[in-house]
């Protein structure tokens, strides 16, 4: 009896050993379920925070690549600007280039020949041709009676433009103060030989060796450009030396000539 | 390389044209002092273009580009008038003719090289 009652109190005992391991062993598997769903969690939140990574990573390679096309498209603007300034620089460089060629052979021509009529051809055609006047006349410092007195017109007759007085009138003032004259009213209708529209004077350093009076410009010149005024000082200076020394040249020629005749008047054997 | 022959009676515009002329690549100039003088260059030289001053002595512009419009060598050669001449009346009495062109003096050296070019394709 006692026997059974230790055996049924052993039994008991290990039963409750066993409950207590299957409860232990239910507890580990449920912890084990747990630990299981939260290393899945964090497998997935280490997947999602990689993705992210890339993300953050593709939104920064975007910015920057943006960064760099706008730098490239502020680049093309300022290139095409640049572009625009040379272009223009380019026919600015082309126009200055044109208008160094003209005053180059206007000053070529003036200088190429010592004949005075010869010099004041070339003068009529550079202010023709090349300023665009229709009417208008070359007079010359005569010292002696200390007028302008004229030696060459284009469009009018010689004998139709007065002379003027050192200091009297536009071209007699121009003369004196040796500064250029430039009327407002470059297109006027009628003409007035003591009127110009434009007066050059003709200098040489400071002295003033005659006048350029322009009564009036070709139809189709409607007004002065930069080129006319770098002609208009070319001619005051280029001209007035090619006037001067082609003049002194003449003169010096003609007594030359003068001299050697005498010379030869004197060398000839006298008749007996 | 194209040939321009240029007549002008101007030593200084004459210059001043073949000089601007001489700019545009690959072209030779050929120089007439009046219309009977380039009718001898035209008969002795191959012109691909004249720039011709109506006012000129011994033959004028107008006349020239008559007798070259009238002459079937050198009818098909176009001709540019350079002149002081500028009413419309005479622009039109000149393309009348056979001028492919008119370009009233002062000239813009820009302007013509332009014009020039039009007709040689430079």
């Amino acid at each position: 009896m006692d026997r059974e009652t230790s055996i049924i109190k052993k039994a008991d005992e290990f039963l409750q050993i066993f409950k207590k391991g299957e409860e232990f062993t239910q507890e580990l598997l449920k912890e084990n379920e747990k630990l299981r769903f939260r290393v899945a969690q964090l497998e997935e939140t280490i997947e999602r925070s990689g993705d992210e990574g890339k993300v953050r990573l593709y939104e920064e390679r975007i910015k920057s690549v943006e960064g760099e096309l706008n730098s490239l498209k502020e680049r093309y603007k300022q290139v095409e600007e640049e572009n625009k300034d040379f272009a223009a620089k380019y026919v600015e460089v082309e126009e200055e280039n044109n208008n160094l060629a003209n005053l180059y052979v206007a000053s070529y021509q003036l200088h190429s020949t010592l004949d005075f009529n010869e010099v004041l051809k070339i003068v009529l055609e550079i202010v023709i041709n090349l300023i665009g006047a229709e009417k208008f006349a070359v007079l010359l410092m005569e010292e002696k009676t200390n007028e302008l007195v004229p030696v060459a017109t284009e469009g009018i007759a010689l004998a139709d433009i007065p002379k003027a007085r050192f200091g009297e009138g536009i071209a007699g003032n121009v003369a004196k103060e040796g500064e250029s004259y430039f009327s407002g009213d470059i297109h006027r209708e009628s003409f007035s030989a003591d009127e110009p529209i434009v007066c050059i004077p003709l200098k040489i350093k400071e002295h003033v060796i005659g006048v350029i009076a322009i009564y009036s410009l070709l139809t189709q010149k409607e007004k002065f450009s930069n080129i006319d005024y770098e002609l208009f000082s070319l001619l005051a200076g280029h001209a007035a030396t090619a006037i001067f020394s082609s003049r002194l040249y003449t003169q010096s020629e003609r007594k030359l000539t003068t001299i050697q005749s005498f010379l030869d008047l004197l060398k000839e054997k006298p008749r007996r | 390389m194209p040939n321009i022959l240029v007549v002008e009676d101007s030593p200084t515009m004459r210059q001043l044209i073949s000089f601007a002329m001489k700019r545009i690549s690959n072209s030779k100039v050929v120089e007439a002092t009046d219309g009977v003088d380039a009718l001898k260059k035209l008969s002795s030289e191959k012109v691909d273009l004249i720039l011709a001053d109506i006012n000129m002595p011994v033959m004028d512009g107008l006349k020239l580009v008559s007798l070259v419009r009238g002459n079937p060598i050198y009818k098909d050669i176009p001709v540019i008038i350079i002149t002081t001449e500028g009413a419309e009346e005479d622009k039109k009495k000149a393309i009348a003719i056979g001028a492919n062109a008119y370009l009233p003096k002062p000239i813009q050296t820009q302007e013509l090289i332009k014009l020039v070019n039009s007709f040689i394709g430079g």
